[in-house]
């Protein structure tokens, strides 16, 4: 995020091509891979277990899953937008897993604003979780935020809403 | 399941199968679970007052919404522990490729998802390739979508799953790096 940026909530008209969101870092432990498996009802031994990551795996621990991974993506993004931010959608790309003693960081760039034909204001972020500067996992996300101030993108339904 | 031949791929590409019911309604008590898992504090998980105003009630995070479909880890009378993403499994063991990854996920979401929900699922084989070699070992990718519905027909989202099965290098000591693939190989083999 910009110095100058507002808080949210954030308008469309807020936001440039270009503009950065807040850096996230957070410390993750055993109990971050183990709650997060639990909260998503990942009962996948991976998750949990370290003997069957490292000698099933091949992996050195037990890693964060994938369904974890988005709502860490979304709490990074709806911090930026505000409670108004609609996902509309968002692409993973994994390539390297998260374990207890890595310290992940994310950043996103915001790389469009538009809007469709239906009125609705759409931002597409570019979002990375890394691990000491390489890339973990990548994320897409079309996210709508209000077009002016008294838009809400969660009114939107059928035809008004286009993820 | 026994051996999956090329024709049975072919013949189950884009039908819907594995229709079925969450096995318990959408509650605010995993929600708030997730919420803390990831130290979410968007107000509309946690202020009802925002969330009347916001979004008309109370909803859960979006992406919690393949949260509603894992089954319990045990249920009374249940010989065999049922399996997300059954098809996944499918392919896994009718292929003979024991070891599996998720490389890409793509999530479209649409109308809320509200506690109380009844939530509906199916599944749709997209496509599968053919053989592969990543650094984890050589296997296939494939595609599958789940499509997820509330109980009064709406779509609520649609997940879309890039899988690697796989089987490990004869000689591999485990030493099989991060666990997914390279993104090179991943984007040339998935579709």
């Amino acid at each position: 995020m910009s110095a100058t940026a507002p808080a949210p909530p954030r308008l469309l008209g807020d936001v440039r091509a270009g503009d950065h969101l807040s850096e996230l870092a957070v410390d993750v432990t055993a109990t971050t891979v183990v709650l997060g498996s639990l909260a998503t009802r990942d009962w996948r031994p991976m998750h949990h277990d370290r003997d069957f990551a490292q000698q099933r795996n091949g992996v050195r621990d037990i890693f964060l899953n994938t369904p974890n991974q988005a709502a860490w993506f979304e709490r990074f993004v709806t911090d930026w937008t505000g409670p108004l931010g609609r996902l509309g959608r968002m692409t993973f790309t994994m390539k390297g897993s998260i374990f207890p003693g890595d310290t992940m960081v994310f950043r996103g760039d915001v790389v469009d604003v538009a809007t469709d034909d239906a009125g609705c204001g759409w931002v597409t972020l570019e979002v990375t979780l890394s691990v000491d500067g390489d890339l973990k996992t990548g994320c897409r996300v079309r996210v709508a935020v209000p077009a002016t101030p008294d838009d809400n993108p969660w009114e939107r339904r059928g035809d008004r809403w286009q993820p | 399941m026994s051996a999956i031949t090329e024709a049975d791929i072919e013949s189950r590409i884009g039908v819907r199968c594995y229709e079925e019911e969450g096995e318990f309604p959408v509650e605010r008590g995993y929600i708030w679970t997730s919420c803390a898992s990831v130290e979410n504090g968007n107000p509309l998980f946690w202020d009802d007052e925002v969330a009347e105003a916001v979004t008309g009630g109370p909803i859960a995070p979006p992406t919690m919404i393949s949260v509603w479909f894992r089954p319990h880890h045990w249920a009374p009378g249940r010989t065999t522990q049922a399996l997300p993403l059954q098809v996944h499994f499918d392919l896994k063991e009718g292929l003979g490729l024991p070891e599996a990854i998720m490389s890409e996920n793509t999530i479209v979401f649409h109308e809320p998802v509200r506690p109380g929900d009844r939530l509906t699922t199916c599944q749709v084989l997209r496509s599968v390739s053919g053989p592969k070699t990543t650094k984890l070992g050589t296997g296939r990718f494939w595609v599958i979508d789940v499509e997820y519905r509330n109980q009064h027909g709406d779509l609520v989202g649609v997940e879309s799953y890039t899988g690697f099965g796989y089987r490990r290098p004869e000689a591999d000591g485990g030493a099989a790096g991060d666990g997914v693939p390279a993104r090179a190989e991943m984007a040339g083999g998935a579709r």
